[in-house]
């Protein structure tokens, strides 16, 4: 107990010193950057009226949120419906694992940037293209640490699906599926990360209202403190949709 | 008639040659051993013998059919357990039962599946998964997971020898125990290290060095006591035979390999 409001104070430390630092830049070596003041009066009116709707882009900044989160749990859900699959099916195959190895290793470091306008183009609406640029920049961790989960599966926990001549159904639901589970979760979180920072590109590029929509709308209508009360939303959304995995993770891993 | 028969079986990893040349037959009902040295390839005997393996030579037969799967109504238990960590105690060994008989319904699953629990003394930790059960009480119940599916066949893979000794000694009676009681009693192949462990559990043993010895009957008296090792004489008499079986393979092996290899010189270590 000690230590954890130890280790809190600390944070919030390291948290103050930072804050600090903004401040003596701002005005001085940034000139245009707005203060810790000055942003947080620009923007208590999101923050104090979370869930206000003024306008299409003006709105709080916890409904701008809810609108970004629920695009990425969509396009998430679309990544791990793909790539959960492939992935198992890529681990158990050599041969299909060796013909699309290729495949995927190309395809990884693609830029949500550059998938965009593919998608534009596809479906012609910026809903659809921004949840297949999130589905298919964020589905491969889980494709990779599922299809490495199931080959790392112990030879003995096969050799007992063999022993117990187990059908191929009971084998996946009762050997594979909970040997391969913690390698999932492991891919399930570094998807969702990477989901979060695909949805801020998305939305900037195609207008649509949402955290990354309204930090682009305020940029160009030169509300500077705007921005950076977006940024530091993007980024502690971020962290607690980490924290969730993470905690989910951990009680997966207890049980 | 011979239940299980290797018929001049071999097989070869790679370039390296395991076993050659091997022929055995074990009756039905009967308890045979093979005694080897560690890396003298038993486990690949038994893996050859019940169908995990496939050999690169000669036959393996049970009741007379060729093997290519694991057989229906065996068992096997191997030496690191392999049971199910993600299932209890109970969900593992009902898992073997499930599956050996598909057409009981699930209370009655169940009801075997605590019953060999129970057996080797587990009824309590039924609910616990292996991770929280010692090595002994692991091994039970991959002891309990075995007789479960009431085995015509059982195969052990050195199935004690992670335990401490005490464990060992307290675990071979359950396990000779549970083979007497059971009818018909199920044809079991064992592969052991221990020749202590051989005699205090079998009708036969082999030794197997570069190939497998003649078989030595073991025509003690059952139940045989714990101690039986340390102060009857045919017993002790019956070590001194395989022990030595184990040597002269050992020998002549190491004797071949240093003819193949260009010799070392060695250098004589002087405190």
């Amino acid at each position: 107990m000690r230590k954890m409001i130890q280790d809190a104070a600390l944070s919030l430390v390291g948290i103050a010193i930072v804050i600090a630092l903004w401040a003596a830049i701002s005005g001085t070596v940034a000139k245009d950057l707005p203060s810790p003041w000055q942003t947080w009066d620009q923007s208590k009116i999101y923050i104090t009226a979370p869930w206000e709707k003024r306008g299409e882009m003006d709105q709080g900044i916890l409904r701008m949120a809810s609108y970004s989160l629920w695009r990425v749990a969509k396009g998430y859900l679309l990544a791990l419906l793909i790539g959960t699959p492939l992935g198992f099916l890529l681990g158990s195959s050599p041969l299909l694992s060796k013909m699309f190895d290729p495949v995927i290793q190309v395809l990884r470091p693609i830029s949500p940037l550059a998938w965009l306008p593919l998608g534009l183009i596809l479906f012609r609406q910026s809903e659809p293209a921004a949840l297949f640029t999130i589905a298919l920049c964020s589905m491969w961790p889980t494709v990779i640490n599922t299809m490495h989960g199931v080959r790392s599966i112990p030879q003995d926990y096969l050799n007992v699906a063999k022993v117990l001549r187990l059908s191929q159904w009971k084998c996946f639901t009762k050997v594979l599926l909970p040997a391969t589970l913690p390698y999932m979760f492991t891919g399930f979180r570094l998807s969702l990360g990477l989901a979060w920072l695909v949805i801020v590109a998305a939305e900037m590029l195609t207008g649509t209202p949402g955290v990354g929509g309204f930090l682009w709308q305020e940029y160009n209508s030169l509300i500077y403190a705007h921005i950076l009360l977006c940024i530091l939303t993007i980024g502690v959304v971020g962290y607690a949709l980490d924290r969730l995995m993470g905690m989910a993770e951990a009680r997966l891993k207890a049980a | 008639m011979a239940l299980i028969e290797l018929q001049d079986v071999g097989k070869s990893y790679g370039p390296r040659c395991v076993l050659k040349n091997i022929h055995l037959s074990v009756d039905e009902g009967e308890f045979v051993s093979i005694v080897g040295t560690s890396a003298s390839g038993k486990t690949t005997l038994l893996k050859l013998a019940s169908g995990l393996l496939a050999p690169d030579q000669g036959r393996v037969l049970i009741e007379g059919q060729l093997v290519r799967d694991f057989p229906l109504r065996a068992s096997i238990v191997f030496q690191n357990y392999s049971l199910l960590p993600w299932l209890s105690a109970l969900e593992n060994v009902r898992l073997a039962v499930e599956s050996n008989f598909p057409e009981w319904s699930a209370a009655r699953w169940k009801e075997q599946a605590m019953r060999y629990l129970e057996l080797v003394g587990l009824g309590a930790a039924a609910a616990k998964r292996p991770g929280q059960l010692s090595g002994g009480m692991r091994q039970r119940v991959a002891i309990a997971r075995a007789f479960a599916v009431e085995p015509r066949i059982l195969f052990l893979d050195e199935p004690f020898g992670a335990l401490d000794a005490l464990t060992r000694v307290t675990l071979q009676q359950e396990l000779d125990k549970l083979c007497q009681a059971q009818t018909p009693r199920a044809t079991v192949l064992m592969i052991t290290n221990s020749v202590d462990e051989g005699i205090m559990l079998s009708d036969r043993i082999l030794a197997l060095g570069t190939t497998l010895s003649a078989a030595v009957p073991v025509s003690l008296p059952r139940p045989r006591p714990a101690d039986m090792m340390l102060h009857d004489e045919n017993a002790v008499r019956l070590r001194a035979r395989v022990t030595e079986f184990l040597t002269a393979g050992r020998a002549s092996s190491e004797a071949a390999k240093s003819a193949r290899k260009p010799m070392n010189v060695a250098v004589p270590v002087e405190a």
